[in-house]
Order: C-alpha cells, then sequence, then structure tokens
C-alpha cells in the first residue's frame, strides 16, 4: 500500500516519469487485488464455524459473558457475536424493524422488549419457534414471562430474564409512619405516610414508557386493561381507559401528582431520577426495578454512599389501588427473537437454549442483577445471598400483567404518553375520553401521534 | 447621508455564457464545463432528489413498513390528515417561535463577534476565532445533553448557581413546562450555532471597501452613520447567507428537543413530528407527507429571503 502511495507522490514531484504507466498499472492491479481478497473475505464465511449475531440491549457485559460462555459450550458448532443496541427500549425496536423490513440475515438472535413482541411476529420477523424448543425454554418459567413471549396463542420467542417492579420504601420512615409492610399496601397509604413523613414518594412520570408501564400497573390493579378487545385490525381494537377501572387508574395517578410527595420533578422522573431521589435524604418510598439495590450497594463500595442508606432499604410487593383488588406489578425483562431471515434459525434456536440456561440466568441475575424468567433460579444459594428480596421478586412476577399486547402498542403507548402527561393534569373526569379519542383515531390513521 | 456601495461590476455575464453564434472556444469551455460539474450534478441527483421524488411518492400512500402488503393508493388524504391536525400547526408555531427567536438573537450576537473579531489585534486574533468558533465544533447531539445535564432538577448545576436570581429555586423545573424548556432549547440552538453565523458576517465585513469607510470619515460621518450607510448595505449579501442558512437550519431543529424533552410539554418541532411517524409509528406514508410539507416550508423560507433581500448572488461574485 505504501508503495502505491510513494510513487503518486513522486509522480506528483517530478512528473511522469517514462516508467510511469508501467507502475501506474501494476499498482492498479495490487489494488485490486487487495479490494477482491478484502470483498471475498467479507462475502464468504470461509465455509468454517458459523456467526450467530445477538443483538443485546445495553447491560454490565453480561450478555457478551454468556455468549462466549456458550460460544464454548458449542464446541465448534457455532459462535456467538454481540451486537449492542441503543439503550431505550423503542429505540432499540426501531433500530431492529428497520433492519428486518430490509431483510437483514445478519440478525439471528434479539433481545426484545416484551411488548414490541407481538409486531414483530405479525411482520414475520421472527423465525417460528420449534415446538421441542417450545417446550423446553417454558419449563419452570413465570407465566407472566411466558405470557410475554405468546403472540396469537404461540409461543414466538424464548423468555430469558423476567423484570418487575418492587415498592421500596425505608424502613425507619414506614416505622415512624405505622405502616406495616408485611401486609399489601395501597397508594392511599403511601401517600398518606411520605405526607406524615415529609418525604417523597418517587414514580416515573416522564413521558416516556415508563409512564405507560405505570398507568398499566394502575389500570390493572383497579381490575381494568387498556386493551379491552384485542384485534390485528387496529380499528377494531376496543380499549378500556373509559372504564370504570380506567376512571380509577386516572383518579390515583391524579392523587399521587397532586398530594406533593412525589417531587418537584415528577413530569421528567424517570427510572433513574427517582432511584437517585430515594436514596436522598427526602427518599421515603419508590416503585422501581431491582437495579436500585445493587446500584447503592455499589455506591456503597466506590465510598459515594453511607452504608446505613442500603441497610434502611425495604422491599415489598407493588402496591394496590384498592384495599380490596390485588396489585399488578409492572411486568418487563428481555425475551429472545430469531430472526426469520437468518441463516441459521436451527443454530440460534440452540443457542438460545444455552443463553437461557438456568446457570446462565443465575448468573446474569447475580452479576447484572437482572432476574431470571426461570423460577428454579430463585433458590440458588449465591442469587438469595446477593439479593436478599429474590423470594419477593418472584412473587411480584407471578402477579405481574404485561403491557397491552398488540402489533400496535407504539401507538397505544404513545397515545397514553400524550394525554396523561403529565400526570398533574390528569382529570379522571375528561382524560380517559380524551385518551380514546386520540387512540381510536390514531389507530384509524385519522391523526397524527 | 444616502448609501454608498461601490457601482455593480461591469461584467455582469458569466464567462462561459455563451453569444448568439457559439464559437468552438466557447462550446469547448461550455462542454469543459459540463465535465467539471457533471459527477457532483449525478451525486447531487442521487442524493437530494431521488429521495425527495421518493418522498412525494410515499406520501401518496397508506403504507406502515411493518404490514407492506396492506400498502393502497390513497391520494392526497394523508395531507388532508396533517393539514387538519392541531398537532401538525401546533409543531409549525414551536419551530417558528424557536426559529424567530434563535436567529434573531444570533444576528445581533453575532454580528458583535464578528466585529470583535474584526478589530481584535492580529496576534490575538487566531486565538480569538478559535475561542469563539469552539462551540460550533461541538456536536449538536452533545450540546444538547451539556446543556440538559446543566439544567437538571437533581444533577444539574444551574439551580444551585442561579438561586439568587428571582424565580429560580432548587425545585425549578425546567423541562417540566413548556416556556422553560423551549427557552434552554433555544439558548443551547444559540449557544452552539452563533460562531457559524459570526464567522460568515466576518467574512462579509471583510467585504466592505475600507475606501468607502474612509471616504465616509472625511465627510464627517459618526461610527453609528458609517454602519448604516456603508457598512450594513455593503455586507447584504453576506447578511442574507447567513440568516438563510441558520433559519433553514433552526427550521429542522431536531437534536436538541429529541435529547431534552423527547417532545413533551408542546415542544414538538415539525422534524420531530416527522421523525415520530416515519420512524416511530413506522407510517411511511403518513411521515413522507410530513416531511414533503417540511421541505415546502423550507423552498419558501430560501424564496422569500432570496426575493425580500432583492441579492443576486451570481452578480455579487468576485466585487470585492
Amino acid at each position: 500500500m505504501s508503495r502505491v502511495g510513494d510513487d503518486n507522490l513522486e509522480a506528483g514531484r517530478a512528473g511522469p516519469p517514462p516508467s510511469y504507466r508501467r507502475r501506474r498499472a501494476v499498482a492498479g492491479a495490487a489494488a485490486a487485488g487487495l479490494l477482491s481478497s478484502v470483498l471475498a473475505a467479507c462475502g464468504s464465511d470461509g465455509g468454517g464455524v458459523p456467526t450467530l449475531t445477538w443483538y443485546t440491549n445495553p447491560d454490565s457485559g453480561g450478555q457478551a459473558e454468556i455468549a462466549a460462555r456458550c460460544t464454548e459450550d458449542a464446541d465448534g458448532e457455532y459462535v456467538i457475536e454481540t451486537a449492542v443496541l441503543p439503550r431505550e427500549a423503542s429505540q432499540q425496536r426501531e433500530q431492529l424493524i428497520r433492519r428486518l423490513a430490509a431483510n437483514d440475515s445478519s440478525i439471528d438472535i434479539m433481545s426484545l422488549d416484551p411488548p414490541f413482541i407481538p409486531e414483530f411476529a405479525e411482520a414475520g420477523f421472527l423465525a417460528p419457534v420449534p415446538e421441542d424448543v417450545a417446550g423446553r425454554v417454558t419449563e419452570d418459567v413465570v407465566e407472566s414471562a411466558i405470557e410475554g413471549s405468546t403472540w396469537d396463542d404461540e409461543l414466538v420467542a424464548v423468555p430469558f430474564w423476567a423484570n418487575t417492579q418492587l415498592l421500596w420504601y425505608r424502613e425507619s420512615v414506614a416505622e415512624a409512619a405505622g405502616l406495616d409492610m408485611s401486609q399489601p399496601v395501597t397508594w392511599d397509604e403511601i401517600v398518606q405516610a411520605a405526607q406524615e413523613q415529609d418525604v417523597q414518594v418517587g414514580v416515573q412520570g416522564i413521558r416516556a414508557e415508563a409512564l405507560t408501564v405505570w398507568f398499566n400497573a394502575l389500570i390493572e390493579s383497579a381490575g381494568g386493561s387498556i386493551i379491552e378487545e384485542n384485534s390485528t385490525d387496529p380499528s377494531a381494537i376496543e380499549l378500556g381507559l373509559t372504564s370504570e377501572a380506567g376512571i380509577r387508574a386516572a383518579e390515583v395517578m391524579n392523587m399521587i401528582a397532586t398530594s406533593g410527595t412525589a417531587g418537584p420533578a415528577l413530569s421528567t422522573a424517570n427510572e433513574d431520577s427517582t432511584a437517585t431521589a430515594f436514596e436522598g435524604p427526602n427518599g421515603g418510598f419508590n416503585v422501581n426495578y431491582p437495579f436500585i439495590y445493587p446500584r447503592a450497594l455499589a455506591a456503597v463500595e466506590a465510598g459515594t454512599m453511607d452504608a446505613s442508606v442500603p441497610e434502611d432499604y425495604g422491599w415489598a410487593i407493588y402496591p394496590r389501588v384498592d384495599e380490596d383488588t390485588p396489585a399488578a406489578p409492572p411486568y418487563g425483562g428481555i425475551n429472545l427473537g430469531v430472526g426469520a431471515f437468518s441463516q441459521h434459525p436451527d443454530l440460534a434456536y440452540a443457542a438460545t437454549e444455552c443463553i437461557t440456561s438456568t446457570e446462565n440466568q443465575a448468573y446474569y441475575f447475580v452479576t447484572n442483577g437482572n432476574p431470571a424468567s426461570d423460577t428454579t433460579v430463585y433458590d440458588d444459594p449465591e442469587v438469595l445471598e446477593q439479593f436478599p428480596m429474590a423470594p419477593t421478586i418472584r412473587d411480584s412476577l407471578e402477579l405481574a400483567a404485561p403491557r397491552p399486547q398488540t402489533p400496535y402498542y407504539s401507538e397505544v403507548s404513545g397515545g397514553i404518553q400524550r394525554v396523561y402527561h403529565p400526570p398533574s393534569s390528569v382529570e379522571p373526569e375528561t382524560t380517559p375520553e380524551a385518551a380514546t379519542e386520540l387512540i381510536n383515531a390514531v389507530l384509524r390513521k385519522e391523526q397524527l401521534l | 447621508m444616502s448609501t454608498t456601495t461601490l457601482p455593480p461590476s461591469e461584467k455582469t455575464q458569466p464567462v462561459s455564457a455563451p453569444d448568439a453564434k457559439t464559437s468552438d472556444r466557447a462550446k469547448s469551455e461550455r462542454k469543459l464545463g459540463w465535465l467539471l460539474a457533471g459527477p457532483a450534478l449525478v451525486v447531487m441527483l442521487m442524493v437530494t432528489a431521488y429521495p425527495i421524488a421518493q418522498a412525494v411518492y410515499d406520501s401518496l400512500f397508506d403504507f406502515r413498513l411493518t404490514d407492506p402488503d396492506n400498502r393502497s393508493f390513497t391520494g392526497l388524504s394523508n395531507y388532508g390528515v396533517i393539514l387538519s391536525d392541531w398537532l401538525w400547526w401546533r409543531s409549525l408555531l414551536v419551530t417558528g417561535f424557536i426559529t424567530l427567536v434563535t436567529v434573531a438573537v444570533e444576528l445581533v450576537l453575532g454580528f458583535a463577534l464578528a466585529m470583535v473579531m474584526a478589530k481584535a489585534l492580529s496576534t490575538i486574533r487566531p486565538v480569538l476565532r478559535a475561542a469563539i468558533l469552539i462551540p460550533y465544533a461541538v456536536i449538536t447531539v452533545v450540546s444538547a445533553f451539556a446543556w440538559q445535564f446543566a439544567f437538571d432538577i437533581q444533577t444539574g448545576f444551574v439551580n444551585s448557581w442561579f438561586g439568587w436570581v428571582p424565580g429560580i429555586s432548587a425545585e425549578t423545573d425546567w423541562f417540566g413546562d413548556t416556556w422553560t424548556s423551549l427557552l434552554v432549547i433555544c439558548l443551547a440552538e444559540i449557544w452552539k450555532t452563533t460562531p457559524f453565523i459570526s464567522l460568515l458576517l466576518l467574512a462579509g465585513l471583510a467585504q466592505v471597501p475600507e475606501v468607502l469607510q474612509e471616504a465616509a470619515k472625511v465627510d464627517g460621518a459618526s461610527w453609528w452613520q458609517r454602519m448604516r450607510k456603508v457598512t450594513l448595505p455593503n455586507m447584504k449579501a453576506a447578511i442574507m447567507v447567513a440568516l438563510l442558512f441558520r433559519t433553514l437550519d433552526a427550521f429542522r431543529v431536531f437534536d436538541s428537543i429529541f435529547i431534552m424533552t423527547g417532545g413533551a410539554n408542546a415542544t414538538e418541532s415539525v422534524s420531530f413530528l416527522a421523525y415520530r411517524q416515519t420512524i416511530s409509528r413506522l407510517e411511511i406514508g403518513l411521515g413522507s407527507a410530513v416531511s414533503v410539507l417540511l421541505f415546502l416550508a423550507v423552498v419558501f423560507i430560501a424564496m422569500s429571503f432570496i426575493k425580500g433581500f432583492k441579492v443576486d448572488l451570481s452578480q455579487t461574485r468576485g466585487d470585492a
């Protein structure tokens, strides 16, 4: 390469020497040879071990480590390489869909957020799950994770890790307020306790997916659903926002937002900012994912937080809307989809079985703080030692309610985020009606979102 | 004192313009012109004209990316949906507001900075220019994150540093309200792109003939009179270019809004609206129609500027 460059330089200084044409021809041939060998290297898999590309959501390196472990276990049958997707779930969806719509065969395995799975399945972007694989990957798996991987009564993805929100509280605050946290608590009780103790209730009021997550938990706990009648025809979808449960959910959201306990930044509060507020002197209650526990321990280890803070952390099942209705905690996590255009779907499914093995889920839970969908992991002594709240997480997963499953989830969630934001503007008399009108119009393609 | 500019150049026709009877030389020059400009023209057609034509075509369909089988021709109905929706008009108003405020402030600030750079001592001039240009070198997304972090209610420093200012306290949530959100978005835009406008105006200042300034001084014109009657009229083309570029740029504002508010609190711009329909909702038809309307708005702005300023850029070439 450098020779070609030197020749050009020389030619530029002294004008074309007599042998210039010959040398230029040689340089051209060398460049063409190099280009063709590069293209050949790109275009073939060399007939060697097939490489599977796993598109992962950002984490603390756990999925990359599992990929390395499974590559080793495959003993030369396949190699798993990881490619990291954007941080936001909605952006992960956008990137994957654009590639899949162009029949991208490089997508072998995908880490998918559950609410987007129906859309991928309906568009034909997921390779069908072989029956024997479906039987094995749903063994001992929590019901909410199976539900999240199912579309049209068929398993279309492999449950990997299953997340849920708990009610985190400061034991000192709950004690001072006289709350019995061993019993189910309601949102009213928490807000009242927080007002008495002058502490904050951390909820995610930002105009983002987190707001839909919160609203879904409220309406499900009140005994309703965002979508009452599902359909693949968008104009036939019936919403339940104006139902009694929908109105009750709006009442609770309004009550929390206007109680003065949700903090001044409720309309921009996400999971991270509410975790930060919970760590501070005004921290009282926070509905959040289990990551906030290892986060606090890491801060103590780094010397940025006093050890007494996480020692004061307590956890319980997510609050319920009314005393006589059960809680419906948010369900999240990641399930694995196999790309419909993958050149090795059989190997990809074999890889998903390795990735979701009990050992790997336990490893992922302990090192990255992401709870397993496999119930047997919760009996692992190492998991119990690192996450004393593991049994509560398992109970919460059993109660958890997935967000509405529809290929038009993006429209439904976007409509809720637009009308129910900021939470302080939510009026039980008008907001459910306005949201229903907007979402219906958007689904009928009569309005923008 | 009347406005003073140098008379226009005698040579108003491009050198390569063919006469009525095209000579061989003119023919070969024209051929050379096409050979030189041709590749650029082809590239322009590929990267600009083709996507625009594709967007116009797609905008006539009901087409969802995840449901390509149900694609159907709907004519202009996508445009009807957009133009009858308050969201479109609100986004247009927000975009217009951001454009107006940022461009107006940037013009004044940019001109002041350009004057400072033009008058600064030659020894410190390079350092000064580099210092002024630094914000423009920062990627817009990075700048948006920096401003967001600065104003964040929990981790930002603005509330604690400026707590003494009436209306600002530890509980001021800048991104929790429309006007405060727009204020921060505008500030970020102004900080980021004022250097660009000042650089263009500096080039314009350098084009003002010194001989006219001296003549005005001899006639006893004050600084303000020289500015109004000599400097500004001779910078007309530069001012128009600066304003036009920045207005078009500001009208397409996206990054700052995406990072800071995500479109919450009615801070959505037209570009953001196009992004949401096309990328988030995957409604390619509807999103393309929004993009086409955005394109038409940009063309309208460009035409208005060129007509409004009455400047023929081809005539001002090489006058300096």
